[in-house]
C-alpha cells in the first residue's frame, strides 16, 4: 500500500465514522420529524431524541470537518473538482447543517411554544435534506459524473437516478442507525415503551433502506459500470457481510433481543461503505482521477498520517469518555 | 469580474461573522473556569453561578461558531476550487492539525456544559481545561494559515506552477506566523473579556449593583484589561514586520505614494495619489515607527507595480487606524481601572467608567474585524501573496449573488436568533436566581405550553 492509498483509507476511516455517528444523529432528526404534528403523542420520543443527541452531536459533526480537510489536503486536485462540480447539492448540504445546528441549539433554550415549533422544524427538516444532498454527492462521484479537471455539468451531474437512490440511502440508513441506538438508550433508561416504539421504526427504516439499495444496485448497474463491476467480484464478501449484518439487525428486532444489536446495524453500514471504496479503487473520481494522481506531495501526505496518528491517541480516548459518560447519563441539562 | 466580487464579499461577510463566535471559543473558555476556580477555592456561590450561566452561553455560541465555521470550510472549495486545488497541499496542513483541536475542544465542551450536575466539583473542572489549551491551539493551525497566505513557503513549483514538493514545518511556521498567532489570541482575549464585562456593565447602569454583577465585569474586564499592553506591543512588532514582509500592504495602510526617508504618518484622512487629504500628519513618525530612526527607507505605492497595488487605500489606512484608536482607548480604559484599583481597591465610581466598559465589547470586535480588513484587502491582488491573485482563484459557478442574499438572510436570522435565545436564558435567570432550572428537556411538547 502506498503512502497516497493510506491517506485515501484515512479518509474513508472519516467517512465511516461520520456516516456511523453524524448519520444516526441526523437519524435522530429524522424521527423527530416523523414523530407526529400533534405535541402530545410527539414529546416523549422527541425527548429522548433530544437527550441522547445533545451531548454528543456536537464531537459527531467534527468527522466531517476531518473529511473536508484530510480531502483538500491529502487530494487538493479531487476536493477542487468535486467542489467546482456539485457546488448545488453541496451548497444545499451546508444550509442544511446551518438550520440544523441552530435549530437544534435553539430549540431547548426558546421557551415560547411557537418558536419552538418553528426551531424544532428546522431542525428536523434540515435533518432529513442534509444527508439527502450529501448522498447525492457521494452518487455523482460513484457515477463518474465528477471529470477530473472538475466544471462538470451542475445539474446533470447529480440530478440522475443512481445520485437520488444514494441520497434516499443516506437517509434511511440514518434514520435506521439512529433507531436501532436510541431502542438501546431506551432500554438502558428502561423506558420500555420507547423501547418499542424505536424497536417499530428500527424494523421499518431496515427493511426500506434494504430495498432501496437494492435499487441502487440496478442504478449502479446502469450509470457507474465501473463500480458495479468491482462491487460485484472484489466488493462481493462486504456486500455479503453488510446483508447478513441487516438480517441479523431484522431477526434480533423480531425476537426482542437486544445484545448485538447496535453491533450488527453498525456493521451493516460500515460494510457498505467499504464495499464502495473496495468498489471504486484506485479511482478516488471514477473513472478520471486516481488516488496516486489526485494525491499531495510525500511530506504532506506524512503529516496527514501523523495527524490521524494524534487524532487516534487524543481523540479517540476522550470520544470514548464522552459517550460512557454520555451513555451512563452523567451528561445533562 | 462581478463574480469575483460577489466571492470576495460573501467570504469577508461570513469570515467577519465567524470570527466574533470563534473568538468566543478561544477566550471565553478561560474565564469561565477562572469564575469556576473562585468559586470552588473560595466556595464563592456568586462566581459558581457566573461560571454556570457563562457555560450555559458558550453552548449556543459555540453551536453557532461550529456551524459557520463549517460554512467556512465548505466555502474554501464552492468559491475558491482553482486555489485549494493548487495549494492545498501546502495550505490545508494546518487545517489538518486545527481537526483535532475543533475535536477536543468539542468533546470537552460537552463535558464541561453538560457536567454540572452529575460530575464532582473538581473533576468538573479538570473536565473544562482542555479547552483553553484547544482553543488557543485551535487559534495555532488557523491563523498560521492565513499567515501562510501573507508570507508563503515551504513548497516547489513546477513548471506549470503545480505544487510537487512540500516541507510542513516550513508552511506551519511561516514568517508571519510569529506576529499573526499571538495578535490574534490576545484579540480573543480582548473581545471575550471586553465584551462580557460590558453586559454586566449594562446591568449595573440600569440598577443592578449587587455582588454578582461586580464579579461578572472584574473578572473578565481585568483578563482584558491585561491582554491590551502585550496586545500594543505585539501589533506594533507586526506592523514592522509587515513593512517588511509585504511592503504593499504597508504603503496602503499608511498612504504612502512615494518610497523614501522622511516618511509622514498620517492620522485618518483620505488617500488619494496627490496625498493624504484631511489628515492629521505627524513628520517623520512613519520612518521612526518601521525603523527607530528618521532616516530609515519606507517603500511607497510608486515602486509597486500598478497591478500589484492593494485596493481601496482608504478603506484599509481607516480600517488601520481604527484598530490602533482603539486599542489605545481601551488601554486606557485599562489604566482607568488600574488607578482605581491600586487606591481603593475598587472600580471607579463613575457611571461614565461603567459606560465605557458598556461600550468597550462592540469596541473591541470593530478593532478585530478593522485588523482583518487590513490583513485581507491588504494582501490583495492576491489570495497567496506573489504566487497566485484572487482572480485566479475564483470559482467559475455563477449565482454567487444570490448565493451571498441568501446568506446574509440564513446569517441575520442566525444573528438574532443567538441574541434573542441569549437574552431569553438571561431574563430567566434573573427571575429563578438561584438554580436555573427547567433549560426545557422537551424539544416542543406539551410541557413548555403549560409552564411557559
Ligand atoms: C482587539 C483587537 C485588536 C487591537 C486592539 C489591535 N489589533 Fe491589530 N489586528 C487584529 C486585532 C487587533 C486582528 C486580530 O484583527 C489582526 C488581523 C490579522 C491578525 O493577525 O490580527 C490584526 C492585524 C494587524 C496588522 C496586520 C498584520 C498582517 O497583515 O499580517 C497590523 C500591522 C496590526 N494589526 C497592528 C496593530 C497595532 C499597531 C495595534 C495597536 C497599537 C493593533 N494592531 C491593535
Ligand atoms: C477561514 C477561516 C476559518 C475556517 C475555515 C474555520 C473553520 C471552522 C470550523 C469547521 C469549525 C467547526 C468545528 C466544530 O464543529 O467544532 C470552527 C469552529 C471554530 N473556529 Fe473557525 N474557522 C476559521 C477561522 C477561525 C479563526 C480565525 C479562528 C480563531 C482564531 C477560529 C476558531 C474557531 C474555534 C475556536 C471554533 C470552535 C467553535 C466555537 O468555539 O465557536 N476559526 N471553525
Ligand atoms: C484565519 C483565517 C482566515 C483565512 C484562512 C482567510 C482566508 C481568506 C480567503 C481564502 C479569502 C478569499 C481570497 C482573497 O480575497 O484573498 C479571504 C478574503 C477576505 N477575508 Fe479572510 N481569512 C481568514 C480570516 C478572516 C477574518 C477573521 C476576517 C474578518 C473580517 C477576514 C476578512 C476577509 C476579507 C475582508 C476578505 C476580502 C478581501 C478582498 O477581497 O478585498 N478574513 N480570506
Amino acid at each position: 500500500m502506498s503512502r497516497a492509498d493510506v491517506a485515501a483509507a484515512i479518509l474513508w476511516t472519516g467517512a465511516t465514522l461520520y456516516a456511523l455517528f453524524g448519520g444516526a444523529d441526523f437519524g435522530g432528526g429524522f424521527w423527530d420529524l416523523l414523530a407526529g404534528f400533534d405535541d402530545e403523542t410527539g414529546a416523549r420520543p422527541r425527548e429522548r431524541i433530544q437527550r441522547s443527541l445533545t451531548p454528543v452531536w456536537e464531537a459527531n459533526h467534527v468527522w466531517l470537518i476531518f473529511i473536508l480537510v484530510v480531502l483538500w489536503t491529502a487530494f487538493p486536485e479531487a476536493f477542487g473538482a468535486i467542489m467546482s462540480t456539485l457546488y448545488v447539492p453541496i451548497a444545499l448540504a451546508a444550509l442544511g447543517i446551518v438550520l440544523r445546528g441552530a435549530g437544534f441549539a435553539f430549540r431547548k433554550s426558546v421557551q415560547r411554544l411557537s418558536y419552538r415549533r418553528a426551531m424544532g422544524a428546522a431542525f428536523a427538516l434540515s435533518s432529513v435534506l442534509t444527508p439527502f444532498f450529501m448522498g447525492t454527492v457521494v452518487g455523482a462521484i460513484a457515477a463518474g459524473n465528477v471529470p477530473a479537471a472538475g466544471e462538470g455539468d451542475a445539474f446533470a451531474s447529480w440530478l440522475q437516478p443512481l445520485p437520488m437512490l444514494t441520497g434516499a440511502l443516506f437517509v434511511l440508513a440514518g434514520a435506521y442507525l439512529a433507531a436501532v441506538f436510541l431502542v438501546s438508550d431506551s432500554e438502558r433508561a428502561g423506558d420500555r415503551e420507547m423501547e418499542s416504539w424505536f424497536a417499530a421504526r428500527a424494523l421499518a427504516a431496515g427493511v426500506a433502506a434494504g430495498a432501496v439499495a437494492l435499487l441502487g444496485l440496478i442504478a449502479l448497474h446502469g450509470e457507474a459500470r465501473y463500480v458495479y463491476d468491482r462491487l460485484i467480484v472484489e466488493g462481493l464478501p462486504l456486500v455479503i457481510l453488510s446483508i447478513l449484518c441487516g438480517f441479523g439487525v431484522l431477526a434480533l428486532l423480531l425476537a426482542r433481543r437486544r445484545r448485538g444489536l447496535r453491533p450488527l446495524a453498525a456493521g451493516a453500514v460500515v460494510a457498505v461503505i467499504w464495499g464502495w471504496g473496495v468498489a471504486q479503487f484506485p479511482y478516488l473520481l471514477p473513472t478520471s482521477l486516481r488516488i496516486d494522481q489526485a494525491a499531495a506531495p510525500g511530506p504532506t501526505l506524512d503529516s496527514v498520517l501523523i495527524v490521524f496518528g494524534a487524532a487516534v491517541v487524543v481523540v479517540i480516548p476522550a470520544l470514548a469518555l464522552l459517550y460512557w459518560l454520555s451513555q451512563r447519563e452523567l451528561l445533562g441539562d | 469580474m462581478s463574480n469575483l466580487l460577489a466571492a470576495r464579499e460573501l467570504m469577508a461577510f461570513t469570515l467577519a461573522f465567524h470570527i466574533v463566535l470563534a473568538s468566543l471559543g478561544v477566550a471565553l473558555p478561560a474565564m469561565i473556569l477562572t469564575a469556576n476556580w473562585l468559586g470552588l477555592k473560595r466556595g464563592d456561590g456568586d462566581a459558581m453561578r457566573l461560571a454556570r450561566r457563562w457555560s450555559k452561553a458558550m453552548a449556543v455560541t459555540f453551536a453557532v461558531g461550529a456551524v459557520t465555521g463549517t460554512v467556512l470550510s465548505f466555502e474554501f472549495g464552492l468559491l475558491w476550487p482553482r486555489f485549494m486545488e493548487r495549494f492545498g497541499d501546502a495550505f490545508g496542513i494546518a487545517f489538518a492539525i486545527e481537526g483535532i483541536f475543533f475535536f477536543t475542544e468539542a468533546i470537552f465542551l460537552a463535558i464541561y456544559i453538560y457536567g454540572w450536575k452529575r460530575l464532582g466539583g473538581w473533576a468538573h473542572f479538570w473536565s473544562g481545561v482542555p479547552m483553553v489549551i484547544t482553543g488557543v491551539g485551535g487559534a495555532f493551525s488557523v491563523v498560521t494559515a492565513n499567515s501562510w497566505m501573507n508570507t508563503p513557503q515551504g513548497f516547489t513549483l513546477d513548471g506549470a506552477g503545480k505544487v510537487v514538493e512540500t516541507e510542513p514545518l516550513k508552511v506551519l511556521f511561516n514568517p508571519a506566523w510569529v506576529y499573526e498567532v499571538p495578535h490574534m489570541i490576545l484579540a480573543a482575549y480582548m473581545v471575550v473579556g471586553f465584551l462580557v464585562a460590558s453586559i454586566y456593565a449594562v446591568g449595573m447602569l440600569r440598577g443592578r449593583r449587587d455582588r454578582l454583577h461586580r464579579l461578572g465585569l472584574l473578572i473578565p474586564l481585568t483578563v482584558a484589561c491585561i491582554a491590551t499592553p502585550i496586545q500594543l506591543f505585539v501589533g506594533d512588532t507586526a506592523a514592522r514586520e509587515v513593512a517588511d514582509h509585504q511592503p504593499a500592504k504597508f504603503a496602503g495602510m499608511e498612504c504612502i505614494q512615494e518610497s523614501g526617508p522622511e516618511q509622514t504618518e498620517y492620522v485618518g484622512g483620505i488617500c488619494t495619489s496627490d496625498g493624504v487629504k484631511a489628515s492629521i500628519p505627524i513628520p517623520d513618525l512613519d520612518s521612526y515607527l518601521v525603523g527607530f530612526s528618521k532616516d530609515t527607507e519606507v517603500t511607497g505605492l510608486d515602486e509597486i507595480p500598478a497591478d500589484e497595488r492593494p485596493p481601496a487605500n482608504t478603506l484599509l489606512h481607516l480600517a488601520f487606524d481604527a484598530m490602533v484608536g482603539i486599542g489605545s482607548a481601551l488601554l486606557l480604559l485599562g489604566l482607568w481601572l488600574a488607578w482605581s484599583w491600586w487606591r481603593r481597591r475598587e472600580i471607579p465610581r463613575t457611571r461614565w467608567f461603567l459606560r465605557a466598559v458598556a461600550v468597550s465589547g462592540v469596541g473591541a470586535i470593530l478593532a478585530l474585524w478593522c485588523g482583518w480588513i487590513v490583513t485581507e484587502v491588504g494582501r490583495q491582488p492576491w489570495i497567496v501573496q506573489g504566487y497566485m491573485r484572487t482572480s485566479e482563484a475564483v470559482t467559475g459557478a455563477q449565482g454567487i449573488w444570490f448565493a451571498f442574499a441568501g446568506v446574509l438572510l440564513l446569517y441575520a436570522g442566525l444573528g438574532a436568533g443567538a441574541v434573542l435565545v441569549l437574552r431569553a436564558m438571561s431574563r430567566r435567570w434573573r427571575a429563578e436566581g438561584d438554580e436555573e432550572a427547567g433549560e426545557g428537556e422537551v424539544p416542543y411538547g406539551p410541557s413548555e405550553a403549560v409552564s411557559g
